[in-house]
This record gives structure tokens, sequence and C-alpha cells, in this order.
């Protein structure tokens, strides 16, 4: 087994430093941003606008994750939600849509938490379900159709501003700060890395593994839906059939660019929307570089490639013995 | 004999849940029962049955491979540019790609096996890099004029009633038969299965771990290919964005079919009959015209709970039983 | 000896040593054609690693070993089965999932035209076990058949690779009495074959009715190794887990009796089917209860009862005099129940996480999540017990898989002890631990004793067990079957009475 010792993360942000720069070097006003009618404008906050999302999504799956699970239903749920939302937006007030949608979301990973704590479903498969007939929900919520409003309080979740920030990323901070309170204030992250890390010995100890589970579920649950708003918000409708598509692998990615091992235990819920704005960042660089947007799958699926191999226990092993061999203590 | 028969519950389900789903559908529209709808629901999921195939050997080894959807992208749109672009005849053209998904099938095996990594997530990253080149060479849908393609689609063995046999649907069934008899009479079929019920056990029992894993994922990609050779001649054409999500298409056939998703259980003609089940859902939207597609998706995923469901308490009863106290040995013991 | 013709394999000086730990010190091993022969020692003695050694699955350091005169020295599992020495273990190693008769022939099935040949395959799965004197369906999965059926078509494989050695590991952990007989059967005529027999076990009555030979490893290294006719019961138990007597039992220290302090907590005929007979059981403070027994005999078993990590499904439990039910370990622990257990690898330390965090974990889940300690609670927590048993090295934010086994143990007691329990059960709290750390350890014991606190102490340290426990409990065979309090207690006695052959095997 590798242990590490604690993390700083300096590999993720030296990573995010590296491809802002690159990005810089192909578009040197990457880094301009200007204020125009109250609202911050410019390339990188268009990284942050729209990175918002999956960096959404990674702060419940990094939970997921680090118990040693995975969450394939988050772009399903993200539909459905973003679907509840757009339908009620026209005839019900702001806090009528929100509790219905992050509902929805909570109830989504409430069934996925039952399935793999209670009936013992493998992550993967339990979720799978989900993935597969969640589509279908939403398009049954929006009738086949792209349900569109015009309700300006959700509008503004999706393109408004605050204090000169998109209101995504301010939601996405607010997220991420909630995520960090909730784990890190009180002693859930510690169980959540003891179950990860050694679920029997945390059950001896007295960790009560599976109400974390299913808590853990419910939390993604209720991150899906918020980007689900945000990205129902943000084209003023909801498309039930592209809402999140293949979302969940880039938060899948996002996690594990955060260098959350897939084999569960320690997590950092900053570094993986560290993650997200990596991959963000990537895709913004891709287009401004004038290369086809198409480009991007192909370099996703070398950074998963090479985010993995630096994971894998067997190059791990492997790196260890040459730094063994040239005289340095591993 | 019945502990065989147990073995092939699962199928027994599915074909049960077949035929349930056939008749009823005759009820409701008198014209269904023909042998029409039955050939064209063979023709109509001819390329889904194929990777079907493919995706079975996958799960019952104990992995899973989501690249497949992609790869049939891929194969759509470099049959479109070699035929079309490239002046490769078809018939080459077909053999390139062929060889091609066997690459990146034994690429892909051969990463997961010797770096330990979860086959859902090299697959995964399998899945953008074939999806990724296929948009990079062409983000358009490319018609194919080839004369093959078109002597081919018209080929067909016509049956009573206006019903025809058609390539891909033979190509389907060709592939059903060989996989059939290559998962459950060659000692690689049996090394399949080995490596499903305990890798650790296979590997002590002499088994060539390494050699089987790399097998299973260069078939899984090639019929991939196959199935996209398929889907062009079904089409005409080629197109990047083609088969998106027909991975997850294929993983629910193959469970609804009665394979087991942690491996070590499940038949091909499981995986078939599951890939009808999903066909005749989308027939029964068709006929009705009033039911939205959406349905299909919702009642895919029903199926897919009920079976896995099912597979858990099935699990459940087995390991309960195993726990009894010891005293029942079961079989004949002559001391 | 060297040139006796009966000599099947020979190991001399077999060595191996993990990470600077010696599991495996300059060992001699010699079998015979036609001998069964036994294998014994404790968890820790080096059993595994010998086997392990000899099918070439853990590469030894030093050592030659022969099979038949020709040194051989195979580097994988496979490649031992091929020259003939071939390995069952409890887990049988073979596909579940699969039908008897693929197994039986996996890798090898006759195939006509690359098809296998399947009605073929089962005639000769038939035929071979038949010779077994078993008749099933081979057609079945192999999973549908009992342990035992398993076990004898694992070995019905081996010996029809022309496996010249059989090494079975502990093949007969789960069988009952009837099938127990049945593998001994077929044992008997693998023998009579001409096949040499290595018997892991560690049900003594087992070895006397079957086996010819002896050998025993204590702590890595040859204990000694003897004709079954030659070595009674006693002197076998004495060489499994004696050190040198006259030195243990001067060592316990003379002690106030305490047995009329209230029970904390009471058992009454508290047991579980197929895991430990009922048994009774009374805890008290200050009072040390040690649960002496070979390996296998029910001791983990018990424990893992009386913390509620398996469920008993029989007898009833009293808690300060109030009766209860302990159904899982958060049970237990609102109780006031503490559980180090044995396997600390697996069941005790989270790997990657720091000391700190290993310390404060029960703690913490007692407290519930909404509850947090504070880092400045968790610094103070780890920082005293980091001093109070001198945790090296002294850094809290160490990952604990950094620490040598002694350490790892000690914060595993730290964990428990920061919950200030009532009753602390420790499951073999000195095994695999430097001399050093085992005395301190033996210490805390006596300090927690002292302070009042009820402990339940399984090991297989019979010296350490006399020095600090009030009352012996021995088990043999999943049972409870001696109770030792006081002046009574004392390396023979306890010696003793796991010798003793249970009444209807005499």
């Amino acid at each position: 087994m590798a242990l590490r010792l604690p993390r700083i993360g300096t590999s993720q942000v030296a990573a995010l430093v590296l491809i802002l720069a690159a990005n810089w070097m192909v578009s040197p006003q990457f880094f301009d941003i200007r204020m125009q009618d109250g609202r911050l404008f410019g390339s990188l906050i268009d990284v942050l606008n729209r990175g918002a999302p999956v960096a959404l999504l990674s702060l419940g799956m990094v939970l997921v994750i680090a118990m040693r699970g995975i969450d394939l239903s988050v772009g399903a749920v993200m539909a459905i939600c973003g679907a509840i939302a757009a339908s009620l937006a026209d005839s019900h007030s702001l806090p009528v849509v929100l509790a219905a949608a992050l509902g929805a979301g909570l109830a989504c990973g409430l069934w996925n938490g039952l399935l793999v704590a209670v009936l013992g479903i493998q992550p993967i498969v339990a979720t799978l379900i989900l993935m597969v007939a969640g589509r279908g929900i939403a398009q049954l919520i929006t009738e086949g159709r792209i349900v569109t409003f015009t309700s300006p309080e959700l509008a503004f979740l999706g393109s408004g501003s605050v204090l000169g920030l998109p209101t995504p990323v301010v939601l996405t901070l607010g997220m991420l700060a909630l995520t960090l309170l909730v784990v890190r204030g009180t002693a859930l992250g510690l169980m959540i890395e003891a179950t990860g890390g050694n679920p029997r010995a945390s059950a001896l100890a007295g960790v009560g593994t599976r109400v974390i589970t299913v808590a853990v579920y419910m939390w993604s649950g209720l991150c899906a839906a918020l980007a689900g708003i945000v990205a129902a918000a943000d084209i003023l409708g909801a498309d039930a059939n592209n809402a999140g598509l293949w979302l969940e692998l880039d938060a899948i990615l996002a996690v594990v660019i955060g260098g959350t091992s897939l084999f569960g235990g320690r997590f950092s819920v900053i570094l993986a929307v560290v993650g997200a704005l990596i991959i963000q960042a990537m895709n913004t660089g891709i287009l401004l570089s004038g290369f086809p947007p198409e480009t991007n799958l192909v370099v996703k699926a070398l950074v998963v490639l090479a985010v993995l191999l630096a994971q894998s226990p067997r190059l791990g092993g492997f790196l260890a013995g040459l730094g063994v061999l040239f005289g340095r203590r591993p | 004999m019945t502990r065989s028969l147990n073995r092939l519950m699962p199928v027994f389900a599915t074909t049960a849940v077949f035929l349930a789903g056939f008749v009823l559908c005759s009820l409701a529209y008198p014209n269904f029962a023909s042998l029409r709808v039955v050939m064209n629901l063979l023709t109509d999921n001819a390329f889904l049955g194929i990777v079907a195939v493919g995706m079975t050997f996958v799960i019952i080894s104990g992995g899973i491979d989501l690249s497949v959807g992609s790869v049939i992208g891929f194969t759509t749109v470099f049959l479109a540019l070699a035929i079309e672009r490239w002046g490769v005849p078809p018939l080459a053209a077909f053999a390139i790609i062929l060889i091609i998904c066997a690459a990146f099938g034994a690429a892909m095996g051969a990463v997961i096996q010797y770096f330990e990594l979860p086959p859902f997530i090299v697959t995964l990253a399998g899945m953008f890099l074939a999806r990724g080149v296929s948009f990079l060479m062409s983000t358009e849908s490319i018609p194919v004029d080839a004369a093959l393609y078109s002597h081919l689609s018209d080929y067909a063995i016509r049956l009573s009633g206006g019903a025809r046999l058609t390539v891909p649907a033979m190509i389907m069934l060709a592939v059903v038969g060989a996989g059939m008899v290559l998962l459950h009479l060659t000692r690689f079929g049996a090394n399949v299965y080995a490596l499903g019920g305990s890798r650790t056990a296979t590997a002590l029992m002499g088994i060539n771990v390494a050699r089987t894993t790399v097998l299973i994922y260069t078939l899984s990609s090639v019929l991939a290919g196959l199935s996209g050779i398929v889907f062009s001649l079904y089409t005409s054409s080629g197109y990047s964005l083609s088969a998106v999500g027909v991975e997850l298409d294929a993983i629910a056939a193959v469970v609804i079919g009665g394979t087991l998703l942690s491996g070590g259980y499940g038949f091909v003609f499981g995986s078939f009959l599951g890939v009808l089940i999903q066909g005749l859902i989308q027939t029964y939207i068709s006929f009705d015209g009033t039911l939205s597609s959406w349905w299909a998706k919702i009642a895919t995923g029903l199926l897919l709970f009920a079976f896995i469901a099912f597979q858990q308490i099935t699990l459940y009863m087995a390991r309960r039983s195993r726990l009894r106290p010891a005293g029942v040995a079961q079989g004949v013991l002559q001391p | 000896m060297p040139n006796d013709d009966s000599i099947l394999l020979s190991l001399t000086g077999f060595s191996k040593a993990f990470a600077g730990f010696v599991a495996l010190d300059h060992v001699d091993f010699t079998l015979r054609r036609g001998e069964i022969h036994a294998l014994l020692g404790e968890n820790g003695a080096g059993k595994s690693t010998l086997i392990k050694t000899m099918t070439g699955v853990v590469a030894r350091d030093a050592g030659t070993m022969r099979l038949d005169g020709v040194e051989i020295a195979p580097r994988s599992a496979a490649e031992a089965t091929r020259m003939g020495i071939a390995t069952v273990y409890q887990e049988v190693n073979l596909a579940p999932n699969l039908s008897v008769a693929q197994n039986l022939f996996l890798g090898r099935q006759p195939t006509r035209l690359g098809l296998v040949r399947e009605r073929e395959m089962r005639r000769r799965a038939e035929d071979l076990l038949a010779g077994f004197g078993l008749s099933i369906d081979v057609a079945a999965p192999l999973e549908s058949y009992s342990v035992a059926i398993q076990h004898i078509v694992a070995i019905a494989r081996a010996v029809d690779q022309s496996a010249r050695v059989l090494i079975l590991d502990e093949p007969t952990a789960s069988l009952d009495a009837h099938e127990v007989e049945v593998l001994f059967g077929v044992m008997r005529q693998l023998a009579a074959r001409g096949i040499g027999i290595v018997f892991v076990t560690h049900f003594l009555d087992q070895v006397y009715a079957i086996c010819d030979r002896i050998t025993v490893l204590r702590n890595g290294r040859l204990a000694g190794s003897a004709p079954v006719a030659e070595l009674p019961r006693l002197d076998l138990v004495r060489m499994m887990l004696g050190r040198e007597l006259s030195a243990a039992t001067a060592q316990r220290p003379p002690r106030a009796p305490a047995t009329d302090a209230a029970p904390l907590a009471a058992f009454e005929s508290f047991g579980k089917a197929g895991t430990v007979a009922p048994f009774d059981l009374t805890l008290r403070p200050g009072h040390v209860v040690g649960l002496a027994g070979l390996l296998g005999s029910g001791r983990t078993e018990t424990v893992r009862l009386v913390f509620g990590a398996d469920r008993a499904d029989c007898g009833r439990a009293e808690v300060g005099g109030q009766a209860v039910v302990i159904a899982s370990p958060r049970e237990a622990m609102r109780l006031g129940f503490g559980y180090c257990p044995e396997e600390r690898k697996t069941e005790g330390i989270v790997a990657e996480l720091t000391v700190r965090e290993n310390i404060v974990l029960a703690l913490q889940a007692r407290r519930g999540a909404m509850h947090p300690l504070s880092r400045r609670e968790q610094d103070e927590i780890a920082a005293k017990f980091i001093r109070l048993l001198d945790i090296r090295p002294p850094d809290p934010e160490r990952p604990i898989g950094l620490l040598s086994g002694g350490n790892q143990q000690k914060a595993l007691l730290a964990r428990w002890l920061a919950t200030a329990p009532r009753l602390l059960i420790l499951d073999e709290p000195t095994r695999g631990i430097d001399v050093g750390a085992h005395a301190e350890i033996i210490g805390l014991i006596r300090d927690l004793c002292a302070e009042g606190m009820a402990l339940l102490v399984v090991s297989s340290e019979l010296e350490e067990i006399v020095t600090y426990a009030d009352e012996v409990i021995v088990l043999r065979d999943r049972a409870h079957v001696a109770q030792l309090t006081g002046e009574a207690i004392s390396v023979p006695a306890i010696l003793a009475a796991i010798a003793e052959a249970p009444a209807d095997a005499a």
C-alpha cells in the first residue's frame, strides 16, 4: 500500500498555473479582466464560470470516491433537477422552485445511497440504474421538449452577478465553503477518510459507515441538483437530452486529478475543485489556441491516462524502486 | 441435474420477459405478431447485438468496457473517410479498421492488466480517446456511396410476408452463434468464467491471466469495430457522433440478459435476448405513436433495477444457505 | 540420512525476512514418501511463510530444496505444481462459479478442433472423483457443494497433475466430523500411493488421528520434529507454546483476590452456532480474564461476540445488572467496551491516516460526527498518549502505516484508552512486536487493571498470561473447556488443559 505524506497539492496548483500560462501565451489578453455593467468579464472569469457545473459535481463526487464509491448518475440527476426547475420557474416562486429541484436531487442521492449501503450493490452498478433511467425521467418531466422559462429570478442564478462575479462562481464558492464546513467543521471528513481507508477497522472503531454512505450519496445528489439548476438557469431552459451529458466523467476526472485515489481514503475538496478548473482551463486553452474544440477529448484521455499511471500501485512501486536505486530514501 | 438448471434461471427469466412482452405487444397491435416485425427487430438492433456479445465476455470476466460506443463512432468515420476520400476499397477498409480496433482493445487490456487499474476508468479514457480522434478526423456526417454498400444493403433473404433477413441481421446472428461457441465450448471461454469467479485462483491454477485479459478486451473492441461496420452499412454514412451512449445500452442488455455485473455468470444468448427486449420496447413505442421515446429509458432502467435486485437476492440466499452450520454435506459421500 | 531412499522432499536452512522482521530462520524440513506430516505452530510461527517459500509464491532468502534428490527452485505456484508440489488452501483456490469438471481440467480440457469435449471431460471427471469415493454431478458449479467436497476436488486436480508432494493448508478448519473422516480417507489413500502430504492444522486430535510425523515451528524457528508416537500431547503443546518453563513460573506476582468486586458484565450461555459453543463469562472491574488455547480454538470468536462484531444467537448478556443486547460494535462502545483486534493491519489501523487521527477515531465515533473534537483537543489527546505509551517516533502527524508493529499496537491501545472504557478487550496484544514493547504493554495491562478497568485478554503467550491474569479460561475446539483462578493459574496447568484429549476421542 502506498503511503503518502499529507498533500499540499503543489502539483495540481502547478499544473493549473502552467495551463493558465500556456493560455496566456496563445492568447495574450487571457488575463485581461474588465468591469462592465457591474460585472467582471475576461477569459479567466470565463474559465471560472464555465467550470462551475463540473466543480459543483466534483464537490459531491470527491466524498463519494473517498468512501470507495462512485456516482455515475450525477449527469442524469442534473438533467432531472434542471428540468424540474425550468418547468416550475414561471409558475412558482423561487424558493419553491429551488426546494423542489434540490429535494429531487437529495431523493436521487438517497436512492443511490440505499442501494449501496443497504442492498450492498457495488456503487458502479447501483448508480448505473439512475444514470440510464434518470435521463428518461428528465425527458418525462419536460415531455421531450426543451422547456424554456423567463423567470428573471431563476435566470439570475445562471447569468447574473454578485459583487462583479458571475452567480455560478459565487454559488460554487458558497457550496465549496459549505462542503468544507460539513466535512472539516464536523468529524465527517475524518470518518469518511477512515472508512474509505479501511472499512472494517472503521466499523470496529464504532464509525457508522452505513449512515455516512447514504449521507455522502445524498450530498452528491444535492451538488448535482445545484449544478443542474445553474445549467438550466444559464440557458433559460432545460434540455433533458443534453444537460449534464458526460459531466459525471468530467467530475470523476476532476476528483482524480485532485489527487483523491479511486481506491478511497484521503481526499481534498479544494483540490477536486482545482481539478475541475484544470479541466476547464484546458478546454478554454484549446479553444483560444485555435485548435478544433474536438481536440479536447483526446487531451482529456491523455490526462486521465497520465494521472492514473501516476496513481497506479505498480508504477508507484517502480518509481520507489528507482528512488532507492539512486540513493534517495522513499 | 437441478443444480445445472439453477444456473440457467436468469436466462429463463429473460426469455419469459421477452415472450411476455411480445405477447402483450401482439395483443395490443394485431399486426405486431409477424415475421416482418421480428426481422426488423433483428436488423434495427444488429449493431447493438454485436457489441453486446463482446460486452458479455468483458463483464463475465469481471470487467467493463465503456469505450465501445466511441469505437463504433470512430469506425464509421474511418470507413467513410477511407472509402470516400482516400479511395481504399471497402473490403480492405474493413480489414484495416478491424486491425486498428484489435490493437486498441489489446492496449486497454494491457494497461488494465499491467498497471492494475480499474477497467472502468481505463476504458473511460479509451472512450474519450476514440471519440476525440473521430471528432478530429471529421465533425460532419459523411455519406458513403460505394457500390458494395448499396449491394449489401439491398441484399436480403426474402421470407414469407414481406419479411427480409438483411445482411446486418445475418452478421449479428453469426456473431451471437460464434460468441456462444467461443464462450461455452472453448478453453478460452472457461478461462473467462474462471477470471470472473476468482482472479487469484485462476492464476494459481496456472492459467495465463494476462493473456486472457488482453484477449478479452481485444475481442470486445474488435466486435465494436464490426458493429461499427454494420452501423456504417445500416446508415450508409460515417458520423463522429454516431452511437453515443451505446455502451450503456449494451451493458443494460447484458445485465437484463442475466449476466452478473460483478462477473462469473452469464450467457451470450441472454445478452441477445436483452438486446431484443430493448428493441421490443422501442418497437412498441413506435407502434403506439402517442408514447414518447423517453419511456424506453425509464423502462430499461426499471428492468435493470429488477434484474440487479433479483441477482442481489439470489446471491444473498446462496450465501445464507452456504453459511448454514456445517453438517449438511451435499452430494453423495462414500467414505 | 541424506542417502535415505525414502526421503521425498528435503529443505535445509530455509530463511526469509520481511523488512527486517525474520519470518523464517534456518528451518529444515524433511518429508518422506507416503508420509502424512503435520506442520504445526501458532500464528506468526512461520508455517505459511514456509509453505509460500516452498511453493515459490515468496522468494526465499537462503536455503536449498531437493525433490527426489534433485535440487529445485520454483518461482511461482504454477511452476511448483508442474514440478510436483501442489498446495490446497483453506480458502479453496478454484473458481467457485465453474463446474466441478471445468475446475478439474481448467487449462487442460480435452479438446477436438479447439472445442472442449464436454462429455469426455465429464466422463474423466467422474472417473477421477470415483477414485476418491465421490459420486457427484460434475456439471454442477463447484460452489453448490460443501467445502469438504470442494477440498476433495482441489486435491483431485492436484493429484491428477501428477503431484508427488501435497500441501494441505488447514483443510479441516470448516468441516464437520463426518467430512473430516472422508477427507482423512482420501489422505490415507494418497499416502498409500506414495504421495507425501504436509498437513497444516490446529486440531491436535486430528494430528494424532492421522499423522505419522510432526514438525513444530515457533517464532520462525524449528522447535522440533518427531514421529507422532514419540511426542505425547503435553510435550507437543509445550513445544508449540512454551518457553523455558522454569523462568516463566517464577514470574507470577502474588495478588490479592478481587473476586468480591461486583461484576461489570456477565454473559450466560452466550454463543453462536458454528462459531463458539455457549459459554459463561463474568468480567469484574480491576480483574483480568485471560483466554488461552490454540489457534482456531474459539478465542477470537469469543471476544468478537462480546464486542458485538459478530452477533450471538443464544444466551444472555448483562452489563451493570441490566440485560443488554450487543448487536454491533457501536452498541458495545456505548456500554463502555473497547476492542483491539488481532489483525492489526486489516481490522485495526487505517494505514494512511495519521497517528493522531487513528488515536481519536473511536472517541470521535462515540461522540458522533456532529460533536467534533477540536484540533486542539485532538492534539492534546494524541500528545498525552504518545507520551504515556511512549509511541515512537513521537510525531502525531505521521501516517500510522509507517510506524513499527509495536508502535501501531500502542496507538491502537491509545485509541481505546482515549474512550476511557470500562472493559477493554485485547486480542493478542503482543503479537508480532519487539521484546521491549512486549514488556511495556504487559506493564500497561497491569496498570489499567490497578486503575479498576476490566480486561479480557486473548494471548498465546502463556508465560505472559500467568503474570497478569486473575482468571484463565482455556478453550479447545471452539468451546470453553476449563477455568483456572488464583493460585491454580500456571503454565503447566494451562498446557495440561489445552492438551487434554476430549473424553469421546480417548
